[in-house]
C-alpha cells in the first residue's frame, strides 16, 4: 500500500500546473463573457438601465428570428451534405493500401490547415458569372445565360460543406478504424448484403465518429462568417454578420451582445443534444 | 439467395461508395487547384480556364505593401500566440492528462470550449471587456484573444500524446534515481515533443488564418491578412489575391509534408 501514492507521485503532475493556463481563461474567456451577459441585460446602450428588452426586441422581431432560423438551417443542411459525402470517404480509406491512405489523409488535411480566405475565394471562382460552371454548360450548349450560383443558398451550402469536409471526415476516419472487420465478414456469412451490413452493422457501430463529426461540422458552419458572408453575399443574412452589423455598424452593443448569448445558447443547445445522443450510442457502438 | 445475386448486391453498393467517396475527394481538392491555377493568368479577371499564362500578378503581389503590412502582423501575433499557447497549454495538459478528479474534467472543458463556442461571440465579448478596463486595441489583445482560441489545440495533442506515455517508464526513472524534473526533461519531454510540436503547428496555422477574434480586436494600424483578403474580395474581385491564395496555398502543402515528417501530422488526426 506505501507504494502506491509513491508511484501515483511520479506519474502524475500537480494540479498547479494548470493554474496559469486556468487564471488566463479566468480573465480573458470567463469574465469578458460574464461581462457580455451583463451587457445584454440592459435595456439602454449606456448599460444603466437592468432589462430583458435587448432579449424580448430579438423573440419578438421576425426578422431577427428569421435571421436565427436561416443560421441554425444552413447548419444542418451543410452538417448533412458533408455526412453523405464524408463517409464514402472514410470507407474508402479502410479500404486502400497504405500509399492510397496517406494520400486520401493528405487531400483530407489540407483543406483543413489552408486559409478560409482561400478556400472561399476559390468557390467565387467556381460559381461566378465567368467561373467553371457557367463557362462550362455555356460552351456544351446546356444554357444560354450563365446561372446565378453565387449568393444563393446552395452556393453558401456547397462552399461551406467544402469548407468544413475535413471535420467530419476525420472523427469518421478514426471510428471506422476501430471496427472489427471480422463483423463485416460474420454479417455477411450470415446472409445479410452488403447494403443492409452497412446499415445494420457498419452504420450503428461508427455512431460515436458520426456525432462528434456532426457536432463540429455544425459549429462550424453555423459560424463562418467569411464564407457566408463572401458567398452568400448581401441578401442572405446569418447570425455572425448580424452580430457584427449590430456591434460594428450601428455600435448596438447590448443588443449586440444579446445576440451573441442566444446564438451561444443554441450552439450550446445542439451541441449537447450530440453530446447526449453521442452519450446514449457509445454503450451501443462500444468505441 | 444465389451466389450471384450477392455479388451483383455487392458490386453496387462497393460501387455506389467508392463513385461519391471519388466525387467528395475532387469537391475537397478542386477549389485550391482552380486558384492556383486562375493565379496564372495573363488577364485581368477570374475567367477559368485563363485566356494565357504569365506571373505578372506575383510580381504585383511582390510590390502590394498593404497586404505585405498586414502579413507581417499576422506572423507576428500567430508566434507570439503559440509560444503563449505552447507554455500554458503544455502545462496545462500535464496536470489534467492523468487526473481523473472532477475539478480536471472541469478544467478540461474549459480549456476546450473556445472550439465549439463562436468565436465571433467571444470576439465582441473581448473588446467589451478590454474598453472596459481601459486596454486600447493593439497587438497585445490580439495576442490574448487568438491565445485563448488556439490553446485548445496544444492541450488536446498534448493530452494525447501523454495519454500514450508508459507510466512504468517514469517509475523507472525514478526508482534508478533520477529527479522529477531531470526526468521530465530526458524522458517525458522528448516523448511528447511531436505532439507538442503538432498542437503548435495547428495552433499557429489557426491564429495565422483567424478572423473572428481579429475583426474585433484590431486598427488600421494593426491590420491582419485574412481580414485584409476578404475586405479585399468584398469590394472587388482582385487577381492579386489569387496569387497572394496561390503562395499560401503553397505554403501550406509545403508545412503539412514538412509536419508529417516531424510528427505524424495524420496519424495524431485519426487516432
Amino acid at each position: 500500500m506505501g507504494a502506491a501514492p509513491a508511484s501515483r507521485d511520479v506519474t502524475s503532475y500537480g494540479m498547479g500546473l494548470a493554474a496559469p493556463l486556468a487564471l488566463f481563461f479566468l480573465l480573458f474567456f470567463v469574465a469578458p463573457l460574464l461581462q457580455l451577459l451583463w451587457l445584454s441585460l440592459h435595456n439602454d446602450t449606456a448599460g444603466l438601465h437592468w432589462g430583458l428588452g435587448q432579449y424580448l426586441h430579438f423573440l419578438t422581431d421576425p426578422f431577427s428570428l428569421g435571421v436565427l432560423g436561416s443560421t441554425l438551417l444552413l447548419g444542418a443542411e451543410v452538417t448533412a451534405v458533408c455526412l453523405v459525402l464524408g463517409f464514402p470517404i472514410a470507407w474508402l480509406y479502410q479500404r486502400v493500401g497504405p500509399k492510397l491512405q496517406t494520400i486520401i489523409i493528405m487531400v483530407v488535411l489540407l483543406p483543413l490547415l489552408t486559409s478560409v480566405v482561400v478556400r472561399t475565394f476559390a468557390w467565387i471562382v467556381i460559381l461566378g458569372r465567368q467561373g467553371i460552371i457557367n463557362a462550362t454548360l455555356q460552351s456544351l450548349g446546356i444554357i444560354d445565360t450563365p446561372l446565378k450560383l453565387l449568393y444563393t443558398q446552395f452556393g453558401v451550402v456547397i462552399a461551406l460543406a467544402q469548407v468544413q469536409m475535413p471535420l467530419m471526415t476525420l472523427p469518421l476516419i478514426t471510428v471506422l478504424g476501430r471496427i472489427d472487420p471480422n463483423l463485416d465478414d460474420a454479417s455477411c456469412s450470415l446472409g445479410a448484403g452488403s447494403w443492409r451490413t452497412f446499415f445494420r452493422i457498419v452504420l450503428p457501430l461508427s455512431l460515436p465518429g458520426v456525432i462528434a463529426g456532426c457536432t463540429l461540422t455544425y459549429a462550424a458552419a453555423i459560424t463562418a462568417f467569411i464564407t457566408q458572408s463572401l458567398v452568400g453575399g448581401g441578401q442572405m443574412l446569418f447570425m455572425p454578420m448580424y452580430l457584427y452589423q449590430q456591434a460594428s455598424t450601428l455600435q448596438n452593443w447590448p443588443f449586440a451582445a444579446a445576440i451573441s448569448i442566444i446564438f451561444l445558447l443554441a450552439v450550446l443547445a445542439v451541441v449537447s443534444v450530440f453530446t447526449t445522443l453521442g452519450r446514449l450510442s457509445r454503450g451501443y457502438g462500444g468505441a | 439467395m444465389s451466389g450471384r445475386k450477392r455479388t451483383l448486391e455487392a458490386f453496387s453498393f462497393e460501387l455506389v461508395m467508392i463513385v461519391v467517396a471519388i466525387i467528395a475527394l475532387i469537391l475537397i481538392i478542386a477549389p485550391s487547384l482552380v486558384v492556383l491555377i486562375v493565379s496564372f493568368t495573363s488577364g485581368f479577371s477570374l475567367r477559368f480556364p485563363p485566356p494565357g499564362y504569365s506571373l505578372r500578378w506575383y510580381v504585383e503581389l511582390w510590390n502590394a505593401w498593404q497586404l505585405h503590412f498586414a502579413a507581417k502582423n499576422s506572423l507576428f501575433v500567430a508566434l507570439w500566440a503559440t509560444g503563449l499557447s505552447v507554455v500554458l497549454g503544455v502545462a496545462a495538459a500535464l496536470a489534467i492528462s492523468r487526473s481523473r478528479t472532477l475539478s480536471a474534467r472541469l478544467l478540461d472543458s474549459l480549456f476546450m470550449s473556445p472550439l465549439v463556442l463562436p468565436a465571433l461571440a467571444f470576439g465582441l465579448a473581448a473588446l467589451m471587456l478590454f474598453s472596459l478596463v481601459g486596454l486600447p486595441v493593439s497587438p497585445l489583445t490580439l495576442v490574448i484573444g487568438h491565445t485563448v482560441v488556439c490553446v485548445p489545440y496544444v492541450v488536446r495533442n498534448t493530452v494525447a500524446a501523454l495519454a500514450q506515455l508508459e507510466p512504468t517508464l517514469l517509475e523507472s526513472s525514478a526508482v534508478l534515481g533520477a529527479s522529477r524534473l531531470y526526468t521530465f526533461r530526458r524522458i517525458v519531454l522528448p516523448l511528447i515533443r511531436p505532439g507538442i510540436i503538432a498542437g503548435a503547428f495547428i495552433a499557429f496555422m489557426s491564429s495565422f488564418d483567424n478572423v473572428p477574434v481579429s475583426l474585433f480586436l484590431r486598427d488600421a494600424a494593426t491590420d491582419m491578412l485574412p481580414i485584409r483578403m476578404w475586405q479585399d474580395l468584398e469590394g472587388k474581385l482582385d487577381v492579386t489575391i489569387a496569387a497572394l491564395s496561390g503562395v499560401l496555398i503553397i505554403a501550406t502543402v509545403a508545412l503539412v509534408a514538412m509536419m508529417e515528417r516531424v510528427t505524424g501530422l495524420s496519424r495524431r488526426l485519426t487516432n
